[in-house]
């Protein structure tokens, strides 16, 4: 039966991790995202889990990889400094193919910035932070429910496609509190499984190779050095180096409108808003106090990879405004997706953009 | 229709709970929609809090609070910071023994929540319960039965009655003090 909860977006993440199976988390609190660290350490070792508060993020994240090699669905949560920690070993599970969730509970930055306030400044961090060419999965949600329902995609995603998917929330959503629906059971997509006799790293048309389970006399070498489809180094052929980065980026990149999951309201307007995460409920707020303005309105929850053909779903658009908590992160990667102009409503300092403030960019293009 | 609530005291005081067992009533025991929302600083103590609540008979969209129709202020310095320019239209609560100003432009209400706990109750950490139930009572927001279920789910074990107690001395406080 489902349960209906007032509750905490950081505790919604935690039980939607919980319900997709999670049972390792390894991490280190931080504000603003503490609260899920807290609710998994009171909850993982009464569904026979486990819980380590690890010495520093940088040991977190690699517990949580180290974890997932074991054939368990493993997960952190962290927040500015936080993820900047994790960025090495963020790369270390997109080389060396492990499925890992990551939360990230966004704050002001750079550095120790605004431990208490909201931000979405980490949007191109998590696609571009470690060092080489990779592809990762990021999901944004706009409510609690959502937190619940992307934290159970997110680990969906991260065993079909063996990445560090992110789950790129922020304080506004991490620490609201609010009515959620929690159903009984929740979709589960298991890893598919490494066969005997085939290389591990060797992968069929989705270019994703079956993972071998931990226990059954598979013997494999993993490493974040470049590597054949034996897993064994190979750091000086360029061509197993082009082909295994090739296959990194394509597995989650030509998957992309596929794996899309975004809203799109009124296609037929002129002016489109483009949000993720919390400018989301401004932006319905405003469709919902101005119904005449006929303004549209294109939801993402997945932003990487971005599923950049949904930008057709408008064809009379004139114009693509992209409120962000950040100086205007995607709205570059929507610029270069498309002829429509841009603009860009950035905002700094920690507080969600007002309906009033979205209404005056309005005003200057009706 | 939409009622945001805006809470303010120091750090310690509970005005983070207030807002979310409020938010609690209206979401699980009235059957309408709410968001709670705070702001705070790095400080866990002292400092001057703030959390909001959105109550709506449909789903709310925009989560924060922009216009407060009722505040409740436990601190002279939640007043200066979260208070002072109230509007005409809106209606605050204070706590008499701690707030010394009050609002020039919208009704006041003042609730000796601190004396009541201290005094009558003999625990003044239920100082913000005893608000609570004035607010409630003062302002209809919420129901007297989905404020009573919300405390009790909230409240540590073992402090049921006390803060049973203190939500009644708040109702009749509030409802005394309303006209």
């Amino acid at each position: 039966m489902t349960r209906i909860e007032f509750m905490q977006g950081n505790t919604a993440c935690a039980e939607g991790a919980l319900a997709a199976g999670c049972r390792f988390f390894g991490g280190y609190p931080i504000t603003p995202s503490t609260e899920i660290a807290e609710h998994m350490a009171r909850r993982l070792p009464k569904v026979g889990g486990t819980f380590i508060q690890m010495e520093d993020e940088i040991a977190g994240i690699a517990s949580v990889i180290g974890a997932s090699w074991t054939g368990t669905r493993s997960m952190t949560a962290t927040s500015g400094p936080g993820f900047s920690l994790m960025m090495e070993n963020i790369g270390y599970a997109a080389m060396t193919e492990t499925p890992c969730v990551i939360v990230n509970i966004q704050r002001g930055g750079p550095s120790t910035g605004q431990p208490t306030m909201a931000a979405q400044g980490d949007m191109l961090q998590c696609r571009f932070g470690s060092h080489g060419d990779y592809s990762i999965i990021a999901l944004s949600p706009a409510s609690v429910q959502e937190m619940y329902d992307l934290t159970v995609k997110a680990f969906n995603l991260a065993d079909r496609f063996r990445v560090p998917v992110f789950v790129m929330s922020d304080e506004v959503i991490g620490h609201m509190r609010e009515r959620i629906e929690i159903p009984e059971t929740v979709p589960i997509v298991p890893r598919n499984g490494l066969e005997q006799g085939v290389l591990p790293f060797a992968a069929g048309e989705d270019k994703i190779p079956g993972f071998p389970e931990f226990g059954r006399g598979f013997g494999v070498h993993v490493t974040g050095l470049t590597h054949d489809e034996r897993g064994y180094p190979e750091a000086t052929d360029p061509k197993i180096h082009a082909g295994l980065v090739g296959r990194l980026v394509a597995k989650v990149e030509d998957a992309r409108h596929e794996i899309a999951d975004y809203s799109v309201t009124s296609e037929g307007a002129e002016i489109v808003f483009i949000t993720y995460g919390p400018t989301t409920r401004t932006v319905r707020q405003l469709l919902h106090d101005r119904p005449e303005a006929g303004i549209g309105h294109l939801q993402l929850r997945i932003v990487w990879p971005f599923p950049e053909k949904v930008l057709q779903a408008f064809p009379k658009a004139r114009a693509f405004i992209v409120p962000e908590m950040n100086l205007g992160q995607i709205a570059r990667e929507i610029q270069r997706h498309t002829c429509v102009p841009v603009v860009s409503v950035p905002k700094l300092g920690g507080e969600l953009h007002t309906p009033d403030e979205l209404a005056a960019v309005l005003e200057g293009l009706l | 229709m939409r009622r945001e609530v805006r809470f303010s005291g120091f750090g310690g005081q509970g005005i983070i709970l207030s807002a979310v067992i409020l938010g609690r009533a209206a979401a699980l025991y009235d059957n309408k929609y709410a968001v709670q929302t705070q702001v705070y600083g790095p400080e866990a103590r002292g400092g001057a809090s703030m959390s909001a609540v959105v109550i709506d008979d449909e789903p709310i969209l925009f989560p924060k609070v922009t216009r407060p129709d009722i505040y409740v202020i436990m601190s002279q310095q939640g007043f200066e910071k979260y208070g002072v320019d109230a509007p005409e239209h809106a209606v605050m609560l204070v706590d008499s023994d701690l707030v010394h100003s009050r609002p020039a432009a919208c009704t006041c209400i003042e609730i000796p929540a601190t004396t009541e706990a201290k005094k009558t109750l003999g625990r003044v950490i239920v100082a913000n319960i005893v608000m609570l139930g004035a607010v409630v009572t003062a302002t209809g927001v919420v129901s007297t039965a989905a404020i009573e279920k919300a405390v009790l789910d909230s409240v540590p074990k073992g402090t049921e009655e006390l803060n049973i107690k203190a939500l009644q001395r708040g109702f009749a406080l509030g409802e005394e003090k309303k006209a």
